[in-house]
């Protein structure tokens, strides 16, 4: 009941002030913002936007924040922010500091995702004449989100001031827009003239609608069908390369997860069951750095690389050297030990680092994505792990050709006796080549660890998928592993839309088994005298 | 590295001699508490709470003077997230442990491996997690969500308040999204959305490759009419699901996405940023802020030593559920099933929301319906919540075949004979009575 008589008040004071919108201040609209109910909530921030207040925009991009919170005893909003451990207030209005306040004492102004989209585009109309271009650009994008038709004089006169050419194309765009929702048949073809082959989603969905709507002119409605058709064949052809580019991106976590098995099973002939578990431990390396190193999350990645090539390449070691060495030629029981192994490293990191999952933040250059036009655009983490990918395989490849460990590596998966006779301790390379391939993984596991959960399980999920990989591309081949990673990668993104997730993959494999029936050893088998020997 | 296998052999031989411990405290007169959850394996990330939580419970009654004079004491089992090892581990605490009641099981795969063996040795189980329903047994009791408890309320919110127009139904490959999202379509097109209106897509275990879903999501909602994800995705696959939403730039004013799965704990391990204003519904937030929840989290802190552990749905409903046990048992005067079973129908037991919870004679509990929005400290902050407590529905309504069955273990609606399969059309019980 209480509840009841606080909404019917609020309701009271809201009446004369939507009577008469000049009258209405900012000191008057603020006290609403402490009402439960959010549309009470949503009529106080249009207040605020309408109060012409030039405090306004700092109060609502506070709230946006979640930075405005209401002290719980005398019901004073004010802006808080953490300084060294203490929260701060200071005075909405009067921007004066009120001193230190312990947490408790003070609720945030909560708010939802519609007020938090009003919030924006409030913000937004506050926004345009920002100094930024980037700010006005993200300004007007919102606008375009909700744009309503007496926007337009507001729009047009920050377009005549406008010198940045991509916020004035898309303020082009909103003023097209508007004048297209004009009735005058004239003014609409001359909109239509201007949004001619512009790909952005808005103009798609007023094209559509006006092509659907029965009132509009025959003229009119022929010239923006035929526009829309010519957007439509562009946005799928863009589509096209964007399922390219997914392809492409999966393809090459798919190299990423394998390559460090290219060598431990394509070269050494290791079956390594905990294979997988390498590559968690890379990435709770990079999970270990960021908590040693909280200051430096931009760069913690380039420090986890080197660290997690050792740290895996260390427990690689210990493994080919404590259990593999003494199963030389037994594949069947190396497997099963290995297995073993897996078990024994995923309970370890549920015993050290609890059975939750870590949480690896993502350093601020790597989130976000490019954007080519409206229809595509290219994810940056995933642009840098193609990038990444082809570095490491590039460094794998001229360590493996061009240095006299990767002639030896080559020495003795071919013939260890005869490598043994000129002199080659051969113990000694298959440690490093095991630690190599070991420590490859372990780096594998620094990527995968911005784009998938880190926990006990991360490397039980790759396992599989890296087998398929370097049995398809041929066993003992990195480009084999390169091209078959690659290509399977496009494969399952092709069949995807077309046929569901659970489907592209169950195809994948049938195809790969068939694949496998025809060419036993792969896509680009081994060569020479090392095949015979196995 | 040779810390790690270290820490690890202390782990173990510290595991070893706990379990050893318990044989030792093993005294004549307890009753024994079955507490069958994972503790290692895939669940052990959801599981290893619920064990504790389940510990804590048993510490606080058996501090107020334990339960008919006797001591409770825990048995706790690790099933490693095995199914059909969840079946022996069953049979083991019930034949061998003699365990009163078990509380335990997660996901409906290991619900429906044990079904049979508590019905075989009628043996009682708590279940404490969000579920499909169309099951009723005689000897389980759902103390988790039912669909119209969590999924129906989500919609309506969503269609009402937000005004959402275009539905993508994205799951996890498995029964309870699928049959979630069979009740939720037809929900849907009862109340007029068109089939182009709504998307369904279901993923693998652990899928971590969401870029093309996504995209598809985008140009779905790309349209001008608002869209929103009702997500059943399961565990895992969530963070890169919802990485990839930030990444393509979806943010949760333009596609919001709903989850049943998504949780305090899950997104304890996580890094929030991109998740702020995604919604989830459940009948419980650890935010919710009344003296009640306050006190089971200082309780919660102080039992596991870490004031930095959250609490969720499911601790909640193993909280209301255990509590409903001790006051059937208490009732009845003895732990056997049969009689605990009878008791246990009517009972109120106060649940964390500031409510009573009732168990309701088709083995559902009663509960609120929440639903909150992610904010950046890894919290919900309500934004809805039903006006009171919905009863949980056994059968759907919203599915043929199952809108004409009841489940009513007191035989008041169901012929004067109990039954948890009745069909009120043809008048008849099929099934286990």
């Amino acid at each position: 009941m209480p509840l009841f008589y606080a909404l019917f008040f609020a309701l009271l004071l809201i009446q004369p002030a939507q009577a008469d919108i000049s009258d209405s201040s900012l000191e008057k609209a603020l006290p609403l913002l402490l009402e439960k109910d959010f549309s009470i909530k949503a009529q106080a921030i249009e207040q605020i936007t309408q109060s012409g207040d030039p405090k306004a925009k700092a109060i609502l991009e506070a709230m946006l924040a979640g930075q405005l919170f209401y002290h719980k005893k005398d019901k004073r909003i004010v802006f808080l922010k953490k300084i060294d451990n203490n929260y701060h207030m200071t005075h909405v209005l009067s921007n004066e500091d009120l001193g230190v306040i312990k947490k408790r004492k003070v609720k945030k102004i909560a708010i939802n995702n519609q007020l938090r989209s009003q919030l924006r585009t409030a913000i937004a109309g506050l926004s345009l004449g920002h100094q930024d271009p980037a700010v006005r650009l993200e300004a007007i994008n919102q606008m375009l989100n909700n744009l309503e038709a007496e926007q337009a004089s507001i729009i047009k006169t920050y377009f005549e001031k406008e010198t940045d050419s991509r916020v004035k194309d898309v303020m082009h765009i909103a003023l097209s827009l508007t004048q297209l929702k004009q009735d005058d048949p004239e003014q609409q073809l001359q909109a239509l003239e201007q949004l001619k082959a512009n790909l952005h989603p808005s103009v798609r969905n007023r094209l559509r609608q006006l092509v659907e709507d029965e009132h509009t002119d025959a003229q009119v409605k022929q010239v923006a069908s035929s526009y829309l058709n010519a957007i439509e064949t562009k946005t799928y052809w863009y589509g096209w390369l964007e399922t390219l580019f997914f392809g492409l991106s999966a393809g090459s976590v798919l190299v990423l997860a394998a390559i460090g098995l290219a060598i431990t099973f394509g070269v050494m002939g290791v079956i390594n069951m905990a294979h997988g578990e390498l590559i968690m431990i890379g990435a709770y390396t990079t999970y270990v750095i960021q908590q040693l190193l909280p200051d430096f999350i931009e760069i913690s990645l380039f420090i986890a690389i080197p660290a997690a090539f050792l740290v895996s390449g260390m427990v690689g070691i210990i493994i080919q050297q404590g259990v593999i060495r003494f199963l030389n030629g037994r594949p069947l029981e190396t497997l099963l030990a290995t297995f073993g192994v897996s078990l024994i490293l995923q309970q370890a990191v549920r015993s050290i680092f609890s059975p939750l999952n870590r949480s690896v933040e993502t350093p601020v250059w790597m989130s976000g994505s490019i954007e080519i036009n409206s229809v595509l655009s290219l994810t940056l983490n995933r642009l840098y792990i193609i990038a990444f990918c082809l570095i490491v395989f590039a460094a794998l490849y001229f360590i493996l050709k061009k240095t006299s460990l990767g002639l030896q590596v080559r020495a003795v998966s071919q013939n260890r006796q005869m490598a043994r006779a000129m002199g080659i301790r051969s113990e000694w390379v298959d440690a490093m080549t095991f630690g190599l391939g070991a420590g490859v993984a372990g780096v594998a596991g620094v990527a995968l660890s911005q784009l998938t959960n880190v926990g006990p399980n991360l490397g039980q999920a790759y396992i599989i998928d890296s087998f398929m990989v370097v049995v398809f591309g041929g066993v003992g081949n990195l480009w084999g592993t390169l091209v078959g990673g690659l290509s399977l990668g496009v494969a399952n993104k092709l069949l995807e839309p077309w046929s569901g997730a659970v489907l592209a993959k169950i195809l994948v494999l049938v195809f790969i088994i068939l694949f496998i029936q025809k060419h036993p050893r792969g896509l680009f088998p081994q060569k020479g005298r090392a095949v015979d020997n196995g | 590295m040779n810390s790690t296998m270290k820490h690890a052999l202390i782990g173990m031989s510290t595991a070893l001699s706990l379990s050893m411990m318990n044989i030792l405290y093993a005294a004549e007169d307890t009753i024994k508490v079955g507490v069958l959850h994972s503790l290692s394996g895939t669940m052990a990330i959801s599981e290893t709470t619920l064990k504790d939580t389940m510990l804590m419970l048993i510490e606080e009654q058996n501090k107020k003077g334990g339960l008919l004079g006797k001591q409770l004491e825990a048995v706790v089992v690790d099933p490693a997230s095995n199914w059909p090892l969840f079946a022996e581990k069953a049979r083991e605490l019930i034949e061998k442990e003699k365990v009163a009641a078990t509380f335990g099981c997660w996901t409906s795969v290991s619900r429906k491996s044990v079904l049979p063996v508590f019905e075989e040795l009628n043996s009682l189980l708590f279940y404490p997690v969000q579920y499909e329903g169309e099951e009723s047994s005689k000897n389980v009791f759902y103390t988790g969500a039912a669909p119209n408890q969590q999924a129906i309320p989500a919609v309506d919110y969503l269609m009402n308040t937000v005004n959402v127009k275009r539905w993508v139904l994205a799951g996890t490959d498995y029964v309870y999204p699928r049959t979630t999202n069979k009740i939720l379509e037809s929900y849907l097109k009862g109340k007029g959305v068109a089939e182009a209106d709504i998307m369904i897509n279901y993923t693998p275990f652990g899928h971590s490759d969401w870029q093309s879903i996504v995209s598809d999501i985008k140009k779905f909602g790309s349209t001008g009419k608002k869209t929103a994800v009702v997500s059943t995705i399961n565990g895992d696959a969530n963070v890169p699901f919802y990485k990839e939403l930030g990444n393509q730039g979806i943010s949760a004013e333009d596609i919001p996405v709903v989850a049943f799965s998504v949780g305090e704990e899950e997104l304890s391990g996580i890094d929030t940023k991109p998740l702020v204003g995604h919604l989830a519904a459940w009948n419980y937030f650890m935010s919710v802020d009344v003296p009640a929840n306050d006190a089971f989290i200082e309780s919660w802190h102080s039992f596991i030593k870490n004031e930095d552990r959250v609490s969720n749905d499911p601790m909640e409903a193993h909280f209301i559920g255990f509590n409903m046990w001790v006051k059937a048992v208490e009732k009845a005067g003895s732990t056997d099933p049969e009689a605990v079973g009878k008791a246990i129908i009517g009972i109120t037991a106060p649940n964390l929301t500031g409510g009573k919870s009732v168990m309701l004679a088709n083995h559902h509990i009663s509960k609120p319906v929440l639903i909150g929005e992610i904010q950046d400290d890894g919290q919900f902050e309500t934004v809805w919540q039903t006006e009171g407590l919905v009863e949980g529905d056994a059968w759907s309504d919203f599915l043929e075949g199952s809108k004409d069955l009841l489940s009513d273990w007191t035989g008041a609606k169901t012929g004067g004979k109990p039954c948890g399969h009745y069909n009120t059309q043809t008048k008849s019980c099929s099934g286990q009575d």
